[in-house]
């Protein structure tokens, strides 16, 4: 009896409903800080179809991490201001109450968090941490959730689950750990899980294993995926389709294979850029983008990018460039007055997506 | 895709080693144990003082007003002729009693307010500590003689009114330590899987603060025990010829130059079971926080 098998019965793909699983719409959310309003999120809509992989890149302070919050509707309440609209298989996240967003909180949306170190409960065995959400979300006896979290485990590949299951957090090590988080999130098998970086804290040896579980058990369980990092090369082999955030925004949104072969946006490249490479020689200075992200309570005026752009003209800096389609693809869309000349870009994948 | 276990099981540190399990983690050493011993043994010679073929603590012998140890009274005899041995014995059950009674109301009370205030932060934090501030600012011990002095003097009526008094202490303490983890992932992550607050609270961060409320738990049983003492010995707990360290301490006081044994005996008890508590909570508290750095 593998869960796989078991799940696709229990849960049959949702042919009735083709509309896309995730709407995300003009979504804003600001929080009050001493230093005045800071822009979080500012004008993010994408669709997300059910069974894509979305990758969501940018540096630390592009709106990533409170992007993925967001759409959990995960984020503290006080100073927050959000508008605009998520909706998930027809129901308002921004507007859902606290009852609501809890039959959905791992049952149907579920997330995996950065550090496995701090995002399991330390004193608590792994096995009850698995058992917990599955005893809540689908009625199950003890006995019948041991069972499954023994399953799950070894659907993560964790060898020896009888007796992990016994096993606390600091038993384990990172890539272990970031298991179980994956085991914990895919318990109740979500219809979409938000992996907000789930590799930045692991060996570089370890990511690729701990992506190709997540890749695994997506395909099994038809679900979607957000893939929040800021390491191009991690989300470059696994996606169906990049944004990537720059200043709270979308800047550019494309097919995975579509953006490395036609970027459109300078950032992207620069981001590209600044990916370090194998194949570099050794010695050489890594490429960094010029100049600091953006402050997001004081967003500069025009293109966020524009005072750290090589490309900038006047216009950058005095007019906010909307999201537009690309002229020969309507699925590329950018925010650029300057756009690159469509030049592939040959990527060399990092080790840590080499495993694929 | 298929070979994802047979890759954690060529790594060594995937697959880790189980002996780490089995690693002692509760390594206290003698000193530990040599206190919670004398303990145990205070408790239950309290509890079952009347099993014991103990004197009459309160039946005094005019023949041996006043002695010191013999063989016949070991810690002697006081001024009414009653027998020492038998009244601190006595006279622990209601030290006893107060201090653990009065420390669990309080860490019922205040333990669970501080622990729902913060988690839930916001309004509930303010008013419930704006509360706790308001009786803290207030002298306990003259809030509790005040009291005390127009409710009565009955064992359970101290107990009430000393655990009300503890419960801010046990609030603030309950909630400092519950603050440190009700902001960490694992919360988050708790409640990105549907789980209610009320299963967070009891769940995910009661586990954690556990050791820091069994430590002070300890040490607040021993301010307590003093307190009822501080009590005792202004006449306000509970009154004669009912023993406690406290009363007997303050009755013997007018005897001091003529029967110092009087004095010592109560006062040694108290001494010894303030100083196990003390310790057993510092060792239990440093043993118990270990566990956390090794994570």
């Amino acid at each position: 009896m593998t869960m796989a098998s078991e799940r696709s019965e229990n849960f049959p793909i949702h042919d009735e409903n083709p509309g896309p699983l995730l709407k995300v719409r003009d979504l804003r959310t600001t929080f009050t800080t001493p230093r005045g309003k800071l822009n979080a999120v500012d004008g993010v809509s994408f669709d997300l179809a059910r069974g894509e992989t979305l990758g969501i890149v940018g540096e630390s302070g592009s709106g990533k991490t409170v992007l993925s919050r967001s759409i959990m509707s995960l984020l503290p309440r006080s100073g927050l201001e959000q508008s605009g609209s998520i909706e998930f298989e027809g129901i308002e996240m921004l507007s859902a109450t606290p009852d609501v967003l809890r039959t959905l909180w791992g049952a149907k949306i579920s997330m995996v968090f950065q550090d496995p170190m701090t995002s399991l409960n330390p004193v608590v065995r792994i096995g009850r941490q698995i058992t917990e959400s599955l005893r809540l979300h689908t009625g199950m006896d003890k006995t019948e959730a041991n069972a499954m979290a023994v399953s799950l485990l070894t659907q993560v590949g964790i060898p020896s689950p009888e007796q992990r299951v016994r096993n606390y957090p600091h038993q384990l090590s990172g890539g272990m750990r970031q298991r179980v988080m994956i085991a914990i999130a895919l318990a109740c098998s979500p219809r979409l899980v938000l992996a907000d970086e789930p590799t930045t804290s692991l060996d570089v040896t370890v990511q690729a294993q701990i992506l190709d579980v997540l890749a695994k058990l997506q395909e099994e369980r038809h679900m979607s995926v957000i893939l929040v990092s800021h390491d191009l090369g991690v989300v470059a082999t696994r996606t169906d389709r990049i944004a990537v955030m720059y200043g709270g925004r979308i800047v550019e949104i494309a097919p995975t294979d579509r953006l490395f072969r036609a970027m459109a946006m300078p950032y992207t490249k620069a981001l590209v850029a600044s990916t370090p490479r194998l194949s570099q020689p050794s010695h050489v200075r890594l490429t960094a983008i010029e100049g600091r992200p953006p402050d997001l309570v004081h967003l500069p005026k025009g293109c966020a990018f524009s005072p750290r752009c090589s490309y900038a003209t006047d216009k950058c800096h005095s007019e906010v460039p909307p999201l537009t389609a690309s002229r020969d693809n309507a699925s590329h869309l950018f925010a650029c007055w300057n756009p690159l000349p469509s030049t592939p870009v040959a990527i060399t994948t990092t080790p840590g997506s080499s495993a694929s | 895709m298929s070979n994802i276990p047979t890759a954690a099981d060529s790594i060594p540190a995937l697959t880790g080693s189980s002996d780490i399990a089995k690693k002692k983690r509760f390594d206290v050493g003698l000193v530990f144990w040599i206190f919670t011993l004398w303990i145990a043994i205070t408790v239950l010679a309290a509890i079952f003082a009347s099993l014991l073929g103990l004197q009459d603590p309160n039946q005094g012998n005019y023949d041996i007003l006043n002695q010191g140890p013999t063989t016949a009274h070991w810690f002697g005899t006081d001024d009414l002729g009653r027998d020492i041995f038998s009244r601190v014995i006595y006279g622990a059950r209601v030290s006893l009693t107060v201090g653990f009674g009065a420390l669990t109301i309080g860490m019922i009370i205040g333990g669970t307010l501080g622990m729902i205030a913060a988690y839930r932060r916001g309004p509930v934090d303010i008013i419930v500590s704006s509360a706790s501030y308001v009786m803290l600012a207030f002298p306990a011990l003259v809030a509790v003689i005040a009291i005390v002095a127009f409710w009565g003097h009955e064992i359970w009526k101290i107990t009430i009114i000393i655990g009300v008094a503890s419960i801010p202490l046990v609030f603030r303490v309950v909630r400092a330590a519950t603050l440190s983890y009700a902001t960490r992932d694992f919360v988050t992550a708790a409640k990105s899987q549907g789980a209610t607050d009320w299963r967070i609270i009891t769940k995910e961060l009661f586990p954690n603060v556990l050791p820091a409320i069994i430590s002070f738990y300890l040490i607040g049983v021993a301010s307590v025990i003093i307190l009822e003492g501080a009590l005792a010995f202004l006449g306000l707990s509970v009154q004669p010829p009912t023993a406690s360290w406290g009363n007997m301490i303050s009755e013997s006081r007018t005897y001091l130059s003529q029967n110092p044994w009087l004095v010592l005996f109560p006062s040694l008890a108290m001494v010894f079971f303030l100083v196990a508590l003390n310790l057993i909570g510092d060792i239990l508290r440093s043993t118990l926080d270990v566990q956390e750095s090794q994570l």
